[in-house]
């Protein structure tokens, strides 16, 4: 019994969970002077339902602080309370709290009930501050007791609508002026309908167009949700064993397609016709299965206006959000590993970028920065880009910082090599260490965070005119279109989007320096990396003009790969090697072929680092010869 | 979930604790291990070899979908000639919640042994390391080595896990 009631919470915090975010964004958008009664109503409803899940539960945390809630959303729209930008913080500042007392109760961890308790006061304080001139506050607070009893008994409902009735026309006349003649014909039409005994649903309609009394909103909610949503709660791990499945099944496919193709009988024709099919409703399946992983990336985005909000007021400077291309859909599992990357690139862009309104007003700018967030799909990428137009980043005090902390200096750098630079372990300008920003530990942790998911960031920026911060990642971390090698007797799949074309290299391409090879093409030189040397493969071709080269492109370096023959082109189902075994260096995964076999997925990104490792560890030593020379 | 299961539902039908271990040869030498852990045994195949692994890696192996490390015990504790042949056995272990191979000469019986009947090794004087043995049993007149294999494969010294501080290794 007691895992059915733990299923029941899962459910409810998942929900409070939503409703707590839904309740934040609309907070946002209101604007204080002429507040939206469509918006006030949802945040109203939303703090009913979790009032309500919460009593039903137990969570009492939940409870009495919604309960405040609800009063105070109650008399702002209709009218009572008029909404400052304080009362706001105030309510923002309490769906926060509600958070954590839902992470409390998800986790079992013990409430504060101290945290609560400020917090209702704090609420409390408001309401009676803005509320106590008016004459219906007590009133009102009568009709609260009243209505906590019709959400338990449906039959008072009747009763409730006579009753709420005269409340309301006894508010309308008392109200402020702000009450404006169409929700006056919308309690028109409301009173009528009730005595004609409409069902519940046909409110609904009513009640949503115009502005609906407290006591039904709640119910009718509910019922409407229940019918307008088409999407459906489905546990993750339930999706991601569909995601394997699928994945087993393409394996399977192509297995079959190598023995049908090699099958030679009368009924071959009948049994090849069948594995196209067999192909392509797979491909299918597979495609429809992906997209259930597939969010927008919203569910990013919309986590920063309030950030920004908080942090341009703590900072005392305006800043102005957009954002671009919210629906672009990413893979969820990408979605949660993008969430701190980027809101550390945000909170940077408003505490190094952003300059003071005075200043940006001195410059001919205007006073309010802006900060641009945008997300776009090129290719199997999704490139998301966090723009503003601030001071931009400074290289001198870059440079000034980078030698400071002891580190390598490129002399004569690319204004691309300089701003690499702060991304640089224990690398921060600031003037001071804020809360905000500035202890240096950001910057690495964002590149190495992203490079985690195979993406990649490249900074532009110009003094004086803001910087952008360009991140691009794999649409899903579940397939990759892959070019399969094979070095040796092993078959190694080498991610296309890294590839930028494979020759075979002639010995005038080639090149030689204290005995390294080194390809002259496209106008540069390419250092070589054997694969199969990398790999351990025994009997690989020795020679590069026997051999393929792969000219590979990584966010570090560019450098060709060594590889006996190219296979041909395939997306391969990424499977972890972690799950039974443990990371492998130089290996993003692994993969099973159309035979059945295991083929490691290569990893050009630390392919790239063990080459400046190499070239890193040759040159010390030859520093230390060097130095034994000179003693 | 079933292990417990069947593990509650054996220790109340056989009063003495009786346990099932399934017995290898590695070399000339009988080992066993808690049958229990055994997922399946099957024939050796081909790997996909590992970079920079050690010896004892043979590499990894699909197991209907499932990348799954092989470790050649013969190899891990020195004892036989490491071949490959039609005969050589693989045994897919689940252990803490992975799937591991191990690779040994021969799979021998199902052997029941009480607690009585394990007996420790002496305390000094082998090599063999003790963490990973749970005793010494006498078989038809011969011993055998049970392994304690949860900390066999656990070990860092079979380097099968990702410990934390060499997590970052590249």
């Amino acid at each position: 019994m007691s895992i059915d009631v733990e299923q029941f919470h899962q459910v409810f915090f998942d929900e409070s969970e939503e409703h707590l975010e839904n309740m934040e964004q609309l907070l946002m958008a209101i604007d204080p002077a002429s507040p939206d009664s469509e918006s006030l109503n949802s945040i109203f409803r939303a703090a009913h339902s979790i009032k309500g899940g919460s009593g039903i539960f137990g969570f009492s945390g939940l409870g009495g602080l919604t309960h405040v809630m609800e009063n105070l959303l109650d008399k702002a729209r209709h009218g009572e309370q008029l909404l400052t930008t304080d009362i706001i913080n105030q309510l923002l500042h309490t769906t926060d709290l509600l958070k954590s007392i839902l992470d409390n109760y998800r986790s079992g961890e013990p409430i504060n009930q101290d945290e609560i308790d400020k917090g209702i006061l704090a609420l409390e304080k408001t309401i009676n501050e803005d509320g106590a001139s008016s004459m219906i506050a007590e009133g009102s607070d009568e009709t609260f007791g009243f209505f906590d009893d019709v959400e338990q008994s449906e039959k008072m409902d009747s009763d409730a609508f006579g009753f709420f009735d005269e409340e309301e026309s006894n508010d309308e006349t008392s109200a402020d002026d702000k009450q404006s003649s169409p929700d006056d014909i919308g309690f028109g039409l409301f009173d009528e309908e009730p005595s004609e005994k409409e069902t519940v649903a046909t409110n609904t309609e009513t009640v949503k167009e115009r502005k609906p009394p407290s006591a039904v909103a709640p119910t009718v909610a509910k019922k409407s949700t229940s019918v307008e949503s088409k999407s459906i709660r489905v546990d993750t791990s339930k999706v991601d064993l569909l995601v394997n499945l699928i994945g087993e099944l393409v394996i399977t496919q192509s297995m079959l397609m190598v023995q049908g193709s090699s099958e030679a009988s009368d009924s071959q024709e009948k049994l090849q016709t069948g594995l196209v099919e067999l192909e392509r409703n797979t491909r299918e399946l597979q495609e429809a299965v992906m997209s259930m992983r597939m969010l927008p990336i919203s569910f990013v985005f919309n986590r920063f206006p309030r950030l920004v909000r908080d942090l341009a007021d703590k900072l005392e400077k305006q800043v102005e959000l957009n954002i671009v291309g919210g629906s672009t859909e990413i893979d969820k599992g990408l979605i949660e590993k993008l969430v701190d990357p980027l809101t550390h690139l945000v909170r940077n862009s408003i505490d190094h970028g952003i300059e003071l309104p005075d200043i940006r007003e001195r410059q001919g700018k205007t006073a309010a920065g802006a900060i641009t967030l945008s997300a776009a799909q090129r290719g199997g990428n999704i490139v998301i880009e966090i723009s503003d137009d601030g001071a931009g980043l400074n290289k001198e005090k870059i440079l000034e910082k980078a030698s400071e902390n002891g580190l390598s200096v490129p002399a004569n750098g690319t204004d691309e090599d300089i701003w690499n630079l702060i991304f640089a372990p224990g690398f921060s300008t600031a003037q001071s260490v804020t809360d905000i920003s500035g202890r240096g530990v950001g910057m690495d942790v964002v590149r190495r965070n992203i490079e985690s998911i195979g993406g990649r960031i490249n900074i532009t920026s110009t003094q004086g005119n803001g910087s952008c911060f360009s991140i691009s990642v794999p649409l899903t971390l579940a397939i990759v279109d892959g070019m399969c090698v094979a070095s040796g007797d092993q078959v190694f799949v080498v991610p296309l989007v890294a590839i930028i074309e494979s020759i075979q290299p002639d010995n005038q391409q080639l090149r030689s320096i204290g005995n390294e090879k080194l390809l002259w093409v496209r106008d540069r030189y390419w250092p070589i990396l054997n694969l199969a040397k990398r790999m351990d493969i025994d009997n690989a071709v020795q020679s590069p003009t026997d051999a393929i080269i792969i000219l590979i492109e990584s966010s570090k370096k560019r450098f060709g790969l060594m590889v006996d023959k190219l296979l041909g082109q395939q997306q391969v189902v990424i499977k972890s090697l972690e799950q039974h075994y443990k990371r492998v260096p130089g290996a993003a995964g692994a993969t099973i072929m159309g035979d059945g076999h295991v083929a490691i997925i290569v990893d050009v990104e630390s392919l790239a680092d063990d080459i400046n490792e190499e070239i890193a560890e040759k040159q010390t030593n030859e520093r230390n010869v060097d130095q034994k020379h000179a003693v | 979930m079933s292990e417990t299961l069947t593990k509650n539902m054996r220790s109340e039908h056989d009063v003495h604790h009786d346990r099932e271990f399934l017995s290898f040869v590695l070399g000339e030498e009988q080992y066993a291990l808690d049958i229990m852990s055994v997922k399946e045994i099957r024939g050796y195949e081909p790997v996909t070899k590992i970079a920079n692994a050690p010896p004892f890696i043979k590499g990894v192996l699909n197991l209907r979908g499932d990348i799954v490390p092989i470790v050649d015990l013969r190899i891990k504790f020195d004892v036989g000639e490491p071949t490959y042949n039609e005969f050589t056995i693989v045994i897919m272990l689940n252990v803490l919640d992975r799937i591991v191979g191990i690779v040994v000469d021969a799979v021998s019986d199902v052997i029941t042994l009480s607690e009585d009947d394990i007996k420790p090794p002496p305390e000094f004087g082998v090599a063999f390391d003790t963490k990973f043995l749970h005793g010494l049993a006498e078989v038809n007149d011969a011993m055998v080595i049970i392994v304690n294999i949860e900390s066999l494969i656990s070990s860092e010294s079979l380097a099968l896990f990702d410990t934390s501080n060499q997590g970052g290794q590249e």
